[in-house]
């Protein structure tokens, strides 16, 4: 049954990637493929990473509500981006190789991480409103934070930080396109060669160990992964608050399982057809100008709400 | 055999487990009893390395709990908590499916799925089979629970008040099969009882612990008296001997 729900949203988005490179295309195809294609292939990453990002931490910290988002680990990439910035200077930041920089930011990423939600999900785990403020702290933390460094900054290394995390599919460079492919497939490697320990992990530390699994080594590796891939997301297009809950929650509707061999591809099926999907109508259809991360947002920041006033937290 | 040498606890300041020094034979059932609060969960999360042990040493057969892979050890002992938080989601076979995972690592071979089939007869839970956990009712989650326990095949199986929210037909045959586990399988059994007649019904030997100490071990006989309840619980119900069996007048 599941199989073929994942074959009919695979054929869904082969759809809308045709739509989105071929349709409304005109003039020089030489030069609108290319374009249009990182175009897509940011939109696939980003949104693979982000799905993928969610169901680890939500198997991790054993609910559906809060997402890596949520407990302010896309403000925690800016945020460092900022510091580095204030420190080195917008010139020196910017001749840095694109390469080395996002390696060097995704590495800080992946140690602040760690040390700071490392502790926070063993202590508080299955403390859900404790997690959830500590998150939503740690997120205005965050926030206020790169703020108050960015007012500092004087306006031209401003548009540094805008760049190098707000890029917003409007310009994608293809180097940094080229690293954060082959972080994330490494990331997506890793995460499905634990999908049968996720499977155990998501049963709680107490059956986990009955079974011969140690949770706590589980959840730092699914906080690496998890690190790695909100750097990718981040540094393409920006935090998306609410998007990776919406396309969840959505892959828990339309397959129902607690499999992540299923559960995994299904939820970056859904995510990849909503950025494209999304980006197609947005752009070609309607010929709107919206960001699409707004709409999701709205859309996401609505389930959320929902979920959390059902108070249905698995 | 497990062997439990001076084994104690604490959570925070406040001591949970003193002293505690423990031989349990390979083979034969043991219940745990005790009022509430007396440390019997704290001791068998101990022994299945649920919690890590603070000061003393435990041992299963040739294993050290704390020092041993805890993959091997899962091949060797299982647990069914006292609280269990179920995942969402799943049906009655996914979740009797995972006993295998020590085995099989999450690729199930025939053999395993004729265990799991097994398991789900001997629970009478094959008309159950592939309902979602979270429409069921208390005691057949709980049966559930119990036969992937089963599955996991273990020489030691240690069972935290498994009879909550048991029948009694539900009730009388997992001590059945429990039972027959020892006997013909010799397997060893260590479970946390409330209901005394049960302890006195279907434990080969009883180990009773007050305030975070073991204060009697011995067959059903010697413990179930009317001195020692009346020490252990601070209640005095009277006892009765009705086919060689001890019985609790409630
Ligand atoms: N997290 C905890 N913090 C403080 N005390 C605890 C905690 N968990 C258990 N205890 C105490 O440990 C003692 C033993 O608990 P437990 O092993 O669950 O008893 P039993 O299973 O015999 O009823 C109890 O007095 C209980 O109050
Ligand atoms: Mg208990």
């Amino acid at each position: 049954m599941h199989s073929k729900r994942l074959c009919l949203l695979a054929l869904f988005l082969g759809g809308c990637i045709a739509g989105y490179l071929l349709l409304g295309a005109r003039g020089n195809w030489a030069f609108v493929l290319p374009f249009r294609g990182n175009k897509l292939i940011a939109l696939l990453l980003v949104a693979i990473a982000v799905s993928t990002a969610t169901v680890l931490f939500q198997t991790i910290t054993q609910n559906r509500i809060l997402t890596p988002a949520i407990m302010g680990f896309d403000a925690l990439y800016v945020l460092i981006v900022t510091i580095l910035v204030y420190l080195l200077g917008g010139q020196v930041f910017l001749q840095l190789p694109a390469v080395g920089q996002f390696v060097f930011n995704t590495t800080l990423m992946l140690v602040a991480a760690l040390a700071l939600f490392g502790s926070l999900l063993t202590r508080a785990r299955g403390d859900l409103m404790r997690m959830i403020l500590t998150g939503i702290i740690f997120a205005v933390l965050f926030r206020a934070i790169t703020d108050f460094l960015q007012r500092m900054i004087d306006p031209n290394e401003y548009a540094v930080i805008q760049i190098s995390s707000y890029a917003r599919f409007a310009r994608i460079e293809v180097e940094l396109l080229a690293i954060a492919s082959v972080l994330t497939c490494a990331a997506l490697i890793a995460t499905w060669r634990m999908r049968h320990r996720l499977d155990v992990l998501a049963l709680g530390p107490d059956a986990a160990i009955n079974l011969g699994e140690n949770p706590q080594r589980g959840m730092f590796q699914a906080l690496i992964i998890i690190a790695v891939l909100v750097s990718v997301s981040t540094a393409l297009v920006g935090p998306m608050a609410f998007m990776g809950l919406l396309v969840v929650s959505l892959a828990h509707m339309i397959t129902p399982t607690a499999s992540h061999a299923v559960l995994l591809p299904s939820a970056a099926l859904i995510s990849a057809i909503t950025l494209v999907g999304g980006q197609f109508v947005l752009e070609r259809v309607l010929g709107l100008s919206t960001p699409l991360i707004v709409v999701v947002d709205v859309v996401g920041g609505g389930v959320f709400l929902i979920l959390l006033m059902r108070g249905k937290r698995r | 055999m497990i062997i439990v040498t001076d084994l104690s606890h604490k959570i925070g300041t406040a001591p949970i487990l003193q002293d505690i020094n423990m031989t349990l034979e390979k083979g034969g059932v043991t219940a745990l009893i005790g009022p509430n609060g007396a440390g019997k969960s704290t001791l068998l999360s101990l022994i299945a390395r649920l919690v890590p042990i603070q000061t003393g040493r435990i041992t299963v057969d040739d294993l050290t709990i704390g020092a041993c892979p805890t993959d091997v050890l899962a091949r060797t002992l299982a647990i069914l908590p006292q609280v269990i938080d179920t995942a969402p989601l799943l049906s009655v076979r996914e979740l009797v499916g995972f006993g295998r995972y020590p085995y099989h690592k999450g690729r199930p071979t025939a053999e395993d799925h004729a265990k799991v089939d097994y398991a789900l007869e001997t629970f009478q839970l094959t008309p159950l089979a592939d309902r979602r956990l979270e429409t069921l009712s208390g005691g057949q989650r709980q049966r559930a629970q119990v036969a992937m326990t089963f599955a996991q095949d273990t020489d030691y199986i240690l069972l935290d008040e498994p009879l909550n929210n048991l029948d009694i037909a539900a009730s009388r045959s997992l001590m059945a099969i429990l039972r027959d586990l020892a006997a013909t399988h010799s397997r060893t059994i260590v479970i946390v009882l409330h209901d005394i007649n049960y302890a006195a019904a279907y434990a080969d030997q009883i180990v009773a612990m007050k305030s975070g100490q073991i204060v009697a071990t011995g067959s059903p006989e010697a413990i179930v008296t009317d001195r020692l309840l009346q020490d252990v619980f601070q209640t005095d119900p009277k006892v009765h001997c009705l086919n060689g069996k001890m019985m609790v007048q409630v």
